[in-house]
């Protein structure tokens, strides 16, 4: 399930833009880094929408200093005692040291614009964003207390990896587990909102990405089931242009609207009044 | 049962012994030293038989799930059910060969059949894309189930897929959501679901029609969160390393129960589903008779608060450092 990597040509690789100058993957141009940071992590010249760490994610959306992690507890750990070039646990141990999280996903709670919201971020720098046990344990229940607590829920994906290989069937049923708990939100008619960002593949895509009342899509993110190079290796040609971007899905009916960094915040805000949330 | 066929590599010893005792049958008279021959023979491919089963890699048991001869849906459907009555299309935008539905009979129970189909002949294999389904069979799948729910039906899916479709228009027309909704909708639906994986259970194209209250799975089929040769291409940048990462990624009939994923394993008659189909129906329609008659008598809100729950417990991490 877990997917291909973004491709490179285009499209940012994790990686925040740091030091005084950088090159913008976008448009190639050199820019100031402070600038794009001030924009909310966004190239000056054209837009392009670089990689943001789901600790930066909800800091941006967020109004400062209303956050509170729920959860934070939970670890990972190795069931199946999975080893490929190298063992999971080294691996897990590994990404925490380099990211500072301890699994892929950040739930808690905190205020949109004054509106009180559970929200869950995935960050794609750890294990390529991938759901296991940990991600979807951590979903499930920010899920299940939003709707106890009559609460709208916004997820934002950012998961090249789909469902984790290191957890096996585990981390499948994660998509299911996930699943069951925004059918039951649902049910009690709470709101969910699900925003897209680079990348979000694989049974990341194919579960609560794909299940909001309102689906946004940040500008340009890879978005799809299958990775691009499955595809090409399955049906031997290549891929249109455009294939699998955001403006793709929206085109073909699968996200309501593209919405910029800058007006994420504002857009969400206006979705939970509509609602009445 | 005996016809010889190309088996395994791995089965090599079983079909030697095979072909030594029909050669042996062909005989126009069988002396009583030729008929103790035979019996001796039968005895030790019997026993061979056994060793090899009981005693297969994860990779093995992947090649057996794919065996050409195993059984498919569609054989189920002729050997399990009194009638079957296709219902076609997903009323959107096609008919997908590659996930089929209908009305069935089992044991006169009326239930309502959702399976992959995989094909038998090369036509019939690229008809359905070797059982890989588009977003068109996973919509046809929710469509059905949610009619027959509408009128107290069961349902009952076998799984038998690679993965669903990696494709243009699979993409175009929304694989990642029309997975997403049957999960959403089956972990709700208001009737008994079953779920067998009765070959391969491969990824979100087997969860697609996977989420219901009783899931099991027959002895040598593998329920994978990705195939070997996926997982050795990404992990091992090779897919010479399959059968490392079909041993990694734990995903047999021994794995699956004490995981927590999979209730119920149906046992194969002894050489795999292939060697006898219609002992492997027989096996499976007693477990589908069977299961059917407890589930009905659960009452609806009990029988979905157990499968929310099911589902909800799927999972292993430290909870303040307790696993």
């Amino acid at each position: 399930m877990a997917s291909d990597q973004a491709k490179a040509t285009k499209r940012s690789k994790r990686g925040v833009p740091e030091g005084l100058w950088q090159r913008c993957p976008g448009c190639k141009r050199v820019i100031f880094g402070k600038e794009a940071e001030k924009r909310l992590g966004v190239c000056p010249e054209c837009g392009h929408h670089f990689y943001l760490s789901a600790k930066d994610r909800i800091n941006q959306l967020l109004d400062s200093g209303t956050f509170t992690e729920w959860d934070a507890h939970l670890r990972p750990t190795d069931p199946l005692e999975f080893r490929d070039k190298k063992a999971y646990v080294d691996r897990l141990q590994a990404e925490q040291k380099r990211t500072g999280l301890s699994d892929a996903a950040i739930t808690g709670s905190g205020m949109i614009r004054a509106r009180r919201v559970a929200i869950g971020v995935t960050d794609s720098a750890f294990i390529m964003g991938s759901m296991g046990s940990v991600v979807g344990e951590r979903l499930a229940r920010l899920v299940e207390r939003a709707t106890k607590d009559d609460l709208p829920v916004i997820i934002v994906s950012g998961s090249g990896g789909g469902a984790r290989m290191h957890e096996g069937m585990l981390s499948l049923m994660q998509m299911a587990k996930v699943s069951a708990a925004l059918a039951r939100h649902d049910q009690h008619g709470g709101l969910f909102i699900s925003v897209q960002t680079n990348p979000t593949m694989g049974g990341v895509a194919a579960s609560f990405a794909a299940l909001g009342d309102v689906v946004f899509a940040e500008p340009e993110a890879l978005i799809g089931f299958a990775g691009p190079r499955t595809i090409e290796a399955t049906i031997r040609v290549e891929l249109p242009k455009g294939f699998q971007t955001s403006e793709f899905q929206l085109e073909h009916g699968f996200v309501d609207r593209i919405v910029p960094r800058n007006k994420l915040k504002s857009e969400i805000a206006r979705v939970i009044d509509y609602c009445g949330k | 049962m005996d016809t010889m066929h190309p088996g395994l590599a791995f089965e090599q010893p079983i079909y030697d012994l095979i072909v030594a005792r029909q050669e042996l049958e062909k005989l126009p008279e069988i002396p009583a030293t030729v008929e103790d021959e035979i019996r001796r023979l039968r005895r030790e491919e019997a026993e061979i038989t056994k060793r090899i089963y009981g005693n297969l890699t994860p990779w093995q048991t992947v090649q057996v799930a794919r065996h050409k001869n195993r059984p498919h849906t569609s054989d189920y459907l002729s050997l399990v059910c009194e009638e079957f009555v296709e219902l076609h299309g997903d009323r959107r935008f096609g008919d997908d060969r590659a996930l089929i539905t209908g009305f069935a009979k089992i044991d006169n129970a009326k239930i309502l059949i959702v399976g992959h189909q995989k094909g038998k002949t090369y036509k019939e294999r690229s008809a359905c894309f070797f059982g890989c389904a588009h977003p068109e069979g996973y919509r046809k799948a929710l469509a059905k189930m949610k009619f027959a729910a509408k009128f107290g039906m069961p349902v009952v899916c076998l799984i038998d897929t690679p993965g669903a479709y990696p494709g243009v228009g699979a993409e175009e027309r929304g694989q990642s959501q029309a997975i997403a909704e049957n999960m959403y909708e089956m972990s709700r639906l208001r009737t008994p679901i079953i779920c067998v994986v009765i070959g391969e259970g491969g990824s979100g194209g087997a969860l697609g029609i996977g989420v219901g209250d009783n899931i099991a799975m027959l002895q040598h089929a593998y329920y994978s969160v990705i195939s070997p040769e996926g997982c050795a291409g990404i992990l091992w940048k090779s897919h010479e390393f399959a059968e490392q990462a079909a041993t990694a990624l734990r995903f047999t009939s021994k794995d699956l129960p004490g995981l927590g994923v999979v209730d119920d394993v149906i046992e194969e008659p002894l050489g795999g589903a292939h060697r006898d189909q219609h002992q492997m129906a027989t096996r499976l329609k007693a477990y589908l008779s069977k299961s059917l008659r407890q589930l009905r008598e659960k009452p609806l809100d009990e029988l979905l608060e157990a499968r929310y729950q099911k589902f909800r417990r799927m999972g292993v991490f430290l909870d303040n450092g307790k696993a």
